[in-house]
């Protein structure tokens, strides 16, 4: 067997409108990347196996789950995390109806959650109950049973028609 | 969890690709998607040392209608497909897309992707079979079109040699009073379903059953065309006999091993009723009818 050359690559990226780089090893995972080597702790590593979504983040405007990306293949790419979400100290329309309707306990999913709420939301602005649950079907909540984030999301979905 | 070190090389068209998979040697494995192969990866079940990532290839996510034949780069993405003319033409093609995963996986998994890998539970490889499919390798010799049915040779194995790779799935569009669906169970979204069923029909008459691919997925090592389920259809009045034999024929023909996604009895009795299910939706969809259909899970 060739010995593996690990040797490290700067991978360039635009996280939240702002262009980051760092050079790391090509193993390195979109979600460690991120909050390892950009301190971007917002997004969670939950599973850690393609299952649980609590690492999605938006590449190139489409929900990903960035456990199951290496970082040089995302580079070049646009990224938004939860990060990106509230704009001048006021949060998104999103993350209030969240917070609103109880859309979260433990908060460990949600970065994840919002992030696909986002894009549910893109597609579908007035997303029924079956898109509604398809869209965020990725998505895994050990709390709140689901019924509170549906909630959350047709109120998100709500507000969002109105302004 | 980390895979092991690895060399990275990102390759700029398929020729380079080839070149690089030459040099580089048996340890050296070509990345689209990575909705399987980092997954195996990360929990070192393969390692290997060195990636060759084709997505920054331009044009291979392209989806070309070719004279009746419909082209798919292999980097197109379950996404692109779920949201295609494609899937509204050829109705089976987008019950698949549209049940693979979760939204988070369709966004990046590719159809090239998911038959080179070639996972007995995959989905491509079950509903392809059910149309006249084709994969497209390329190689340091140039390039050759093999029928899926050869391509696919055993779980994990394909005709793939280590200097190919695939470069597009074609697909013959099926004829008119042609209708087909894939159905699929699972326990939730993101997994593997627990078994799956391709069936598509041609009727003369809406009624009388001039051809049918019924396959199997899930239930073997590599998707199962149930031939004998088949033959009890064709040229026969689509009624409830001839698809009582055909459904117990298609139950014969399974041969799943128990796992923790169920009993081999179970599946092959889950199998047996997707594929009852799929014939009714199949026919339906022959005879001009919109349908909605694709992978069952809790909470769909």
């Amino acid at each position: 067997m060739n010995m593996p050359d690990a040797k490290k690559i700067l991978v360039r990226v635009r996280v939240n409108g702002v262009a980051r780089e760092a050079e790391v090893e090509p193993r390195t995972l979109l979600v460690e990347f991120l909050r390892e080597h950009l301190n971007l702790t917002g997004t969670h590593i939950g599973c850690d196996t393609t299952y649980c979504g609590a690492c999605t983040v938006i590449l190139n405007g489409r929900t990903v789950k960035s456990c199951t990306l290496f970082a040089p293949m995302a580079d070049g790419g646009e990224i938004t995390t939860v990060e990106g979400l509230a704009k001048e100290g006021k949060l998104h329309p999103v993350q209030e109806a969240f917070a609103e309707c109880h859309g979260l306990q433990c908060g460990y999913c949600t970065p994840g959650l919002l992030l696909s709420t986002m894009q549910l939301l893109k597609k579908y602005p007035k997303p029924t109950e079956a898109q509604i649950r398809k869209g965020i079907a990725g998505n895994t909540c050990r709390c709140t049973g689901y019924q509170n984030v549906f909630k959350s999301i047709r109120m998100a979905a709500a507000e969002m028609e109105k302004r | 969890m980390y895979a092991a070190p690895f060399s990275y090389f990102r390759a700029a068209s398929l020729q380079e690709a080839v070149k690089l998979l030459q040099e580089l040697g048996e340890d050296a494995r070509v990345i689209a998607g990575g909705q399987s192969l980092i997954p195996l990866m990360k929990m070192r079940m393969a390692r290997p040392a060195a990636l060759i990532d084709i997505n920054f290839i331009p044009g291979l996510g392209d989806i070309h209608n070719s004279k009746g034949e419909l082209r798919f780069g292999a980097l197109v993405r379950h996404a692109d497909l779920e949201h295609s003319a494609a899937g509204v033409t050829v109705p089976i093609l987008h019950d698949c897309a549209a049940g693979i995963a979760d939204v988070q996986v369709r966004n990046q998994g590719t159809i090239g992707g998911s038959l080179a890998e070639a996972d007995p539970s995959g989905d491509w490889g079950t509903a392809l079979l059910a149309l006249d499919t084709s994969v497209v390798c390329l190689g340091p010799e140039g390039e050759r079109t093999v029928p899926l049915e050869e391509f696919i040779k055993d779980a994990y194995t394909t005709a793939l040699t280590h200097e190919e790779i695939v470069t597009e799935v074609r697909v013959k569009a099926p004829p008119k009073g042609s209708g087909g669906a894939h159905l699929a169970f699972k326990r939730s979204a993101p997994v593997y379903p627990t078994a799956s069923a391709s069936v598509q029909l041609t009727l003369a008459d809406h009624n009388t059953c001039k051809d049918a691919r019924i396959v199997l997925g899930c239930v073997g090592l590599t998707a199962i065309r149930a031939k004998e389920a088949e033959a009890g259809l064709r040229g026969k009045p689509l009624d409830e006999k001839n698809i009582r034999t055909a459904v117990d024929a298609a139950r014969a023909a399974a041969d799943p091993q128990s796992d923790m996604r169920g009993s081999a009895d179970y599946k092959r009795v889950l199998v047996g009723a997707l594929v009852k299910r799929a014939i009714g939706i199949a026919a339906r969809r022959a005879r001009g009818e919109s349908v909605d259909a694709g992978h069952e899970y809790a909470g769909r």
